[in-house]
């Protein structure tokens, strides 16, 4: 039989969630309908003369090339970021849970960069490749390749994913590893006992049974790559060279914050709103259907 | 409780020494930090010493971008400070919003104290002012384009130390020299859109954007395609193809290459100057920037930078008092010397340069005048000065497209219509935003 909980008071429930509704309302709620509503308007930057402009903002962030182009960064960004996030975290833990002696060593060296902040470690990927003191790009310029992030945009968004990249190893790598180890030792015995080799057994046996860990850090990347990377592009390139890493959340951010433009900055922020919601239910319809549990 | 009763009696005690009057408190947000930083302090201190009635309360905010962000917050929450220091960059945006700040003229004369615009140096004054002759915010800490070279890795080339290159031809010939006796990076800049675009249209007298640069109303547009504009980006893009010129990042970040001496030559604001004497282990000297010599009029003047000080509206008269008492402190030539001297920034009044003249200051460090020479000319409607809305954006949009140039993916025509398009469209918009 199931144990269902049962409330018999009609106020206990919803004291209960009140002080989690009343943070989600002001520091969720609260600040986004602002932005809805600031981005209808046009203001200078004190906010003394406000006008109504409805679609305006919209319209011309829409009519801006310099804008679209940044859709195409952030994009390469976040799949960048995310594919390969998972896809390294995935393997580091892979090995780790073969691991017998010394595990623990590997695991927290592996967890460190989590406790970094940031903008910190923008700044330490940026030492290691600056252009006239770094060590990797004078070791880059030993082998023959010619280092300037300040002056070429692959390399500058190599660099920004770079940093993002080593931050979030370690949240991916910490929830891979308790997704392998949950998976029943007795279900990869039996595949080896029937000849599976290592390679066949992590394909056919534990990735699958890692797809609701595997979905759930794909939508935890998606998110990290469009909002919290702020630090790292400011810390490192701040949009450079060009426009080549003018992520979304980085113009939102100059725009409003720089240029006083407080309007258009947030019709910005409704944009990338809107686009995060529609990725999260997609994948919650589409891709979690092809997730067992 | 005897310790109880003891205590509480002092306490009370204490209260009753305390003066029966209260100062009027006077908060003045900066963004200076270092050398600069323990300037406004002492700036500070200074005055609160010399009179009773006020007390000016400086704290620094962060960067200018920062703290004028803070500022507004400030400002839509009721709690702005009395007076805020702004980058020239955000002249346009402070003169539109009427409503948030007052009219430095208007804070003398209401005081009482006695406001004479003219003693101000004209290309200082000039841009701090409206197009009705009203003087809008107070000049601060402005600073100019000026020239270093490291005078040793001059010798080290085969070239005279105490000849600094005037023209842009001789900089070329003396960043070849500099590459073929090895140096790694002849010539870089700093702020590459004030110092190549904005300094250098003013320097050869050719316009930055119409209606007089800004100054005389919010419909200008940019102009800075012109074949002048052209030809020098399209000399620096040669430059950086040979090695000659290379690209050191945005803002102020490439000036730490010049101390350290990996670069050569550098142009950027006069305010570096403190940085130089501090660090650099070699010897450098100051220089006017260099000019085409075939453009007729160059070289003119060069345009400001730096900061000045707004007065944010919603106050007390009270407090508008000491503002102006404190305005009227740090206008004295005096102050206005001791400041010059300490920082590099110019010297505000001509009375302060002549000041700091007289005590042979500038005959002891030499180079330190070059920066007000090259302002304390006459100007001329296009070196007045540039005063554009959305300037912030403006200028990440030149940063954006000249960097196009220099790794070769656009040619300088290219670029300088994208910046002059891009531009106009934010001219556009602030235009549309600050109607009145």
């Amino acid at each position: 039989m199931e144990k269902r909980v049962a409330f018999r008071s009609g106020w206990l429930p919803w004291a209960l969630l009140a002080p989690q509704l009343i943070v989600i309302g002001v520091f969720f709620f609260w600040p986004a309908g602002q932005a809805l509503v600031q981005s209808m308007q046009m203001q200078d930057a004190f906010g003394t003369s406000t006008e109504w402009v409805g679609l305006e903002n919209f319209r011309e962030l829409f009519g801006n090339p310099a804008y679209l182009e940044s859709f195409e960064t952030t994009a390469l960004f976040s799949i960048l970021v995310a594919g390969i996030g998972i896809s390294l975290s995935l393997l580091l833990a892979v090995f780790v849970d073969r691991i017998v002696r010394g595990a623990m060593i590997y695991k927290t060296l592996l967890i460190l960069p989590y406790a970094v902040a940031p903008a910190v470690a923008a700044v330490l990927w940026v030492f290691m490749f600056s252009p006239s003191l770094g060590v990797i790009s004078y070791a880059l310029g030993k082998i023959g390749i010619d280092w300037n992030h300040l002056l070429s945009g692959p390399q500058a968004m190599a660099l920004i994913v770079m940093a993002a990249v080593w931050k979030q190893i370690s949240y991916n790598f910490l929830f891979f590893l308790a997704g392998l180890q949950s998976i029943p030792k007795s279900l990869i015995e039996a595949a080896a006992i029937d000849g599976a080799r290592p390679w066949r057994r992590f394909w056919t046996v534990q990735f699958p049974l890692l797809s609701p860990t595997t979905f759930f850090l794909l939508v935890m990347n998606v998110i990290y790559a469009f909002f919290d990377t702020f630090a790292i592009v400011d810390a490192a390139t701040q949009g450079g060279p060009g426009t080549a890493t003018s992520i979304l959340v980085f113009k939102a951010y100059h725009d409003g914050f720089r240029a006083m433009d407080l309007g258009g900055s947030a019709a910005q922020s409704v944009v990338l709103m809107a686009i995060v919601v529609v990725l999260t239910v997609v994948q919650f319809r589409y891709v979690e259907k092809k997730v067992n549990y | 409780m005897r310790f109880k009763t003891l205590a509480m009696a002092s306490a009370l005690a204490a209260t009753l020494f305390t003066p029966a009057f209260a100062q009027t408190e006077i908060q003045w947000w900066h963004s200076m930090t270092a050398v600069n930083n323990e300037w406004v302090n002492d700036l500070a201190r200074q005055f609160n010493e010399s009179q009773t009635k006020y007390k000016i309360i400086p704290t620094y905010k962060g960067q200018y971008d920062e703290s004028m962000t803070a500022a507004v917050a400030a400002f839509r929450a009721g709690n702005a400070p009395h007076v805020l220091q702004v980058f020239e960059v955000g002249t346009a945006t402070m003169m539109a919003s009427k409503n948030a700040i007052v009219p430095v003229a208007k804070v003398m004369q209401d005081a009482g104290q006695k406001f004479d615009p003219s003693v101000y140096i004209p290309a200082v004054a000039a841009y701090y002012t409206a197009p009705n002759g009203q003087m809008l915010s107070f000049p601060f800490n402005s600073s100019t384009t000026v020239f270093y070279y490291n005078k040793d890795a001059f010798k080290a080339a085969g070239l005279d130390p105490n000849k600094a290159p005037s023209t842009w031809p001789e900089v070329v010939a003396a960043a070849a020299k500099l590459k073929a006796s090895g140096h790694k990076c002849p010539f870089t800049t700093a702020w590459q859109n004030w110092t190549q675009v904005e300094s250098f249209s003013a320097w050869h007298n050719v316009e930055f954007a119409t209606k007089n640069n800004g100054l005389s109303g919010t419909d200008a547009r940019l102009k800075v395609n012109s074949p002048l504009h052209v030809r020098h980006i399209e000399n620096l893009a040669n430059m950086a193809k040979q090695g000659l010129f290379v690209y050191k990042g945005r803002s102020a970040i490439p000036q730490a290459s010049f101390t350290s001496g990996e670069c050569a030559m550098i142009q950027t604001s006069s305010g570096f100057y403190g940085d130089v004497a501090k660090n650099a282990k070699f010897a450098y000297a100051v220089a006017p920037l260099p000019y085409y010599p075939d453009v007729a009029g160059a070289p003119q003047n060069t345009v400001i930078g730096g900061a000045s000080l707004w007065v944010m509206a919603g106050k007390k008269p009270e407090e508008y008092k000491g503002v102006a008492e404190f305005f009227k402190f740090i206008s004295t030539p005096e102050v206005q010397s001791a400041s010059h001297k300490r920082t590099g920034y110019l010297p505000i009044t001509t009375a302060a340069y002549e000041l700091t003249d007289k005590s042979g200051f500038y005959k002891q460090n030499p180079g330190t005048d070059v920066a007000v020479t090259q302002m304390v000319r006459k100007v001329t409607d296009k070196s007045r000065g540039i005063r554009l809305g959305n300037y912030v954006q403006i200028r990440a949009i030149e940063d954006e497209e000249l960097e196009q140039v220099w790794n070769g993916k656009k040619t300088a025509k290219e670029a300088l219509d994208a910046i002059v398009t891009r531009g106009n469209e934010q001219l556009e918009r602030f235009q549309k935003a600050n109607k009145s």
